[in-house]
């Protein structure tokens, strides 16, 4: 956005106040996204919290998927006192049981619970769905600001970094560092937050330039305040609402890598329980056994479903001018 | 109080031959999560056959609404609530969608207030306006209609007609493409044309130039104007009749001469003093006290009340109606009403 | 022209980028790659042979031009496994793969335009919901999920279609399917909120003034505008769908470049691994490119500036 286009918001504005009480709900101005565009343009918006308050109460779907989640996060927390069995408890006399109520969603190939497991599993599904993702967060914000404030050279090195990050298909970008580091969970982590952060840095820089030409930044500079000072204390916190949503939305992403690259074998490894990994497990007994891998991949896209609905809920609210990617 | 209920508007209720287009109690309200929005409540207008009328107001008093709502163009949530609009022995409220298309453009056409946006980017100016002649005419051909668009550009004042029919719409000025936006509106040669704001975003010198070429153009084709602007100064310009719209009704009607000589409603006396006039102090330029009230939350009275420098009791609990208080001019407000009793 | 040939430099740029990063990255793998390749028991000889012709004495950055120059020529090292050039090989994968891709997104544009369009055009009323609905599923499924279930349903249940790939068309139908839903709820969701933005758009309300019906409105002066961001979005599922489709040539066994990498890394196949990343790289960069220009023949205001 242009300080050609922000002028243009500002002196419609002006123009408007001319009649500025009635314009908030007067159909007659302007459509409710231009309304709303114009009134985060200037800063004058509800609060986040209030904003999501009000989606939870609009958005039935986002506030049941919040729920689903928060259910999601508390049974991985107590998956040690609500798994019936242990995550690697075999019982090979009663393997490959189809479901039944000694073992909800049946047993696999060694006799261990496959209920316990998924338990168990979405602790490393939830982990690495999130933690990779903050760790792209904070890269990406800190890339996005340097490049978006300090433009020239910097912004050209940052940027280029990122179109090299993603161009590479994410999967063979994952594939080659776990080729590197080898397969293990922590190496797992390393990967997705090498991915994910160029979008997000791509995202920063674009509002950090809108905001770096307004008139409280320039008012700031121009009474010298620290560059890394206007940075955070300024510019960041406007990007806090996309970054929500950003983050909402990048979660269920890495959800996906993971359970991709573990279901090619070369992400979390036996015997620890991830979703993906059970999958990869279960597949030669798709045809007789398929309960094995149906649990799975259920629980995968219940999770990354919920995320998603709720992004979504979320971006409506927060950051309703976000395209849809 | 009697008297002036007795003295209500009641002529506008018959259809009269000599008029083009009739609102009768239009209501357009837009039913949003907060509430009713009474964008457009109860507008009775006129207009008559080869006449200029004008309709005038603040942004958001609802006079663009009234010209969207003829051209079934409101937008969600917002619908036709009451009332009727009638074109041709037709109401044209009640047409379902693919009957009042197939008068739009051809009998009622529209210029919109932003040329910059209101032709399509990414089709060139020429098709657009042939299509507009297309849709109405299919059975005249491509080759035909292609000719009779570069005649009207040339009409409209459109330099190398032929070539501007290949243009972008981004490669063309402001007033072009205003004038590619008449031409388009008018050949079909309608009954009538609606002109929401046509020089809001023009420059002042091609104000004038466009306002002539749609005045000179609905002359020949014998096509009355509904011109919709918040400045009089266009209304002294061209206009025949101009209604004056305050949050939603229509709050004084008269003809330009006798409305510019005999200012009666507070409102349009605010609006005649805030125009800036050469010789005046500039520093001393009026401006009407207060906002538009909030559409959701009207005064229970007058909806001028809040702002009106010389509103009484009566005004702030009682809704004042449009009424005749001079032959040919009405006015919606007691003081006006008790001065001509 | 001018900002074409900008546009290009910038791909290069990146491009030598890309090759560089996957380069280092390959490189940094502890241990060595000849001892990897032969084992331990192997005499002095042999191994000073090998380094020799992988160029591996020689400091990191030559060895980086040297493969540069190898590329320029086409030549992309030999496989440490089976002692092919990789160039060959991963020009025997690469049909399948690019069969498998064309397949999988004219399923996905197919269905994605359909679901996008209708559920603009009823905005707010259920086949919008639904629609909706059926594409955030299809975003949230995992391409190895959508294989399996198709697998399970069409070629064990009912036994359709093939149950493996084999190169003819039946068999490249689900691996196909599984691969372009994904896409297909993505396309779906960009069709339909960049229609809804420009029949948002005051150039609507003039055809609509002109006397133009719904559809041809939408048809003829919506669809052309709202197309554009649709193209970015296909150059930019050109990568996911590379990438999805490692998985589905897993599940159906299609010898496409997707096995070629995951055998690779298998086998611990570093110019394997290297070429394919860096061959698939170069369609998604290529790619994007190509849509980076179709977006100007079609957008006349970038047409005319460039």
């Amino acid at each position: 956005m242009t300080i050609r286009r922000r002028k243009e918001l500002v002196r419609e504005l002006e123009q408007r106040s001319f009649s500025a009480d009635a314009s908030a709900e007067n159909p007659g101005a302007a459509e409710n996204g231009a309304k709303e565009e114009l009134a985060s343009q200037i800063g004058e918006k509800d609060g986040i919290a209030e904003r999501m308050l009000r989606m939870c109460r609009q958005n039935k779907l986002a506030l049941v998927s919040a729920i689903v989640i928060l259910i999601i996060i508390l049974l991985a927390v107590f998956a040690p006192l609500i798994a019936p069995y242990g995550e690697a408890q075999q019982d090979v006399i009663n393997r490959l049981q189809g479901p039944s109520l000694k073992h909800l969603f049946g047993t696999d190939e060694l006799g261990r619970d496959v209920f316990s497991r998924i338990l168990y599993g979405s602790r490393v599904s939830l982990i690495v769905g999130i933690l990779p993702s903050l760790i792209a967060l904070v890269i990406g914000v800190v890339m996005g600001l340097l490049a978006g404030y300090f433009g020239g050279a910097v912004d050209a090195l940052i940027m280029r970094l990122a179109d090299i990050m993603l161009s590479i298909p994410s999967l063979l970008l994952a594939m080659v560092i776990m080729y590197t580091l080898g397969a293990s969970t922590i190496n797992l982590f390393i990967a997705l937050s090498m991915i994910n952060w160029a979008s997000i840095a791509r995202v920063v820089r674009s509002q950090t330039l809108s905001l770096k030409e307004s008139e409280y930044v320039e008012a700031a500079r121009s009474i010298g305040v620290s560059s890394g000072k206007i940075m955070f204390r300024h510019i960041f916190p406007n990007c806090i609402p996309s970054l929500i949503v950003l983050f909402t939305l990048e979660v269920p992403s890495s959800i996906l890598s993971e359970s991709s690259l573990s279901f090619l074998g070369i992400g979390v490894q036996p015997p620890a329980a991830s979703w993906g990994l059970m999958v990869n497990q279960a597949k030669q007994f798709l045809f007789t056994q398929p309960w094995l891998s149906l649990a799975p991949c259920i629980s995968i896209m219940v999770v990354v479903l919920a995320f998603n609905f709720l992004g979504d809920g979320l971006r409506d609210v927060l950051d309703p001018h976000m395209k849809n990617s | 109080m009697a008297m002036s209920e007795k003295k209500e508007k009641e002529t506008v209720t018959k259809t009269d031959p000599e008029d083009v287009l009739e609102l009768h109690d239009l209501k357009s309200w837009f039913y949003t999560e907060k509430g009713i929005v009474k964008a457009v409540d109860g507008v009775n207008l006129r207009i008559p056959k080869g006449k200029i009328v004008g309709l005038v107001g603040e942004s958001g008093c609802g006079k663009s609404m009234t010209a969207r709502s003829i051209m079934g163009l409101l937008k969600f949530p917002g619908r036709i609530a009451g009332g009727s609009i009638l074109f041709d022995g037709k109401d044209l409220a009640k047409l379902g969608e693919k009957e009042l298309r197939s008068i739009c453009g051809k009998d009622i056409s529209m210029v919109f207030q932003e040329p910059m946006t209101s032709l399509n980017p990414v089709l060139k100016v020429g098709r657009q306006v042939s299509e507009t002649l297309l849709v109405h005419n299919p059975e005249i051909g491509r080759e035909e209609a292609r000719k009779r668009v570069v005649d009207m550009f040339g009409k409209v004042g459109i330099p190398e007609p032929e070539k501007r029919y290949d243009s972008y719409p981004h490669e063309l000025s402001g007033g072009l493409r205003q004038r590619v936006c008449i031409a388009m509106a008018m050949i079909c040669r309608p009954k009538l044309l609606i002109a929401d704001e046509p020089t809001t975003a023009l420059d002042v010198t091609i104000e004038a130039q466009i306002l002539k070429l749609m005045q000179q153009l609905c002359a020949e084709s014998g096509t009355s104007i509904l011109i919709i602007t918040h400045n009089l100064g266009v209304v002294a310009e061209i206009c025949d009749e101009v209604y004056v719209m305050y949050a939603g009704r229509i709050v004084e009607q008269a003809d330009t001469f006798e409305l510019f000589d005999h200012v009666e409603h507070p409102y349009t006396k605010g609006l005649m003093a805030s125009i800036p006039r050469i010789g005046k102090n500039p520093e001393r330029l009026y401006t009407i006290p207060g906002v538009v009230p909030n559409l959701l939350h009207l005064p229970q009275g007058c909806a001028f009340c809040t702002r009106c420098p010389c509103a009484t009791e009566q005004c702030r609990t009682e809704k004042p109606v449009l009424t005749e208080i001079r032959e040919g001019h009405w006015s919606a407000c007691f003081l006006n009403q008790a001065k001509s009793e | 022209m001018k900002q074409i040939v900008k546009r290009l430099l910038e791909t290069i740029v990146v491009l030598l980028g890309v090759i560089l990063l996957i380069f280092i990255m390959l490189r940094v793998v502890p241990g060595d790659p000849v001892t990897t390749l032969l084992g331990e028991h192997v005499n002095q000889q042999t191994i000073d042979r090998l380094t020799k012709t992988m160029h591996l004495d020689r400091p990191i950055l030559e060895q980086f031009f040297l493969y540069v120059g190898g590329l320029l020529r086409g030549d992309m090292g030999q496989s440490y496994k089976y002692n092919r050039p990789v160039t060959q090989m991963i020009m025997d994968a690469f049909p399948y793969t690019l069969a498998l891709a064309i397949m999988a997104s004219i399923f996905a544009w197919a269905l994605g335009l359909i679901l996008g369009i209708f559920a603009a055009v009823k905005q707010n009323r259920l086949p919008d919901h639904l629609f909706m609905g059926i594409s955030l599923f299809g975003v949230s499924m995992p391409v190895f999920m959508a294989a399996l279930f198709l697998q399970y349903l069409f070629a064990f249940k009912w036994k359709v279609l093939p149950l493996k790939a084999d190169g003819s068309f039946l068999s490249m139908i689900l691996p196909a399917i599984a691969l372009g839903w994904n896409s297909a709820g993505s396309v779906a969701r960009i069709t339909r909120s960049s229609l809804l933005e420009a029949m948002q758009a005051d150039y609507i309300d003039t055809a609509k003034a002109k006397g133009l019906l719904g559809r041809a409105v939408i048809l003829r002066h919506a669809l052309k505008n709202s197309m554009l961001p649709v193209i970015t979005m296909m150059a930019l599922q050109l990568s996911s769908m590379l990438s999805g489709a490692v998985i589905s040539e897993t599940v159906f066994a299609i010898p496409g470049i997707g096995r070629l990498a995951t055998s690779a890394i298998e086998n611990r196949d570093m110019p394997v691994l290297q070429g394919t990343v860096i061959f698939t790289t170069v369609i998604v960069i290529a790619g994007n490119f190509i849509a980076d220009i179709l977006y100007s023949v079609l957008d006349p205001r970038i047409r005319k500036a460039a």
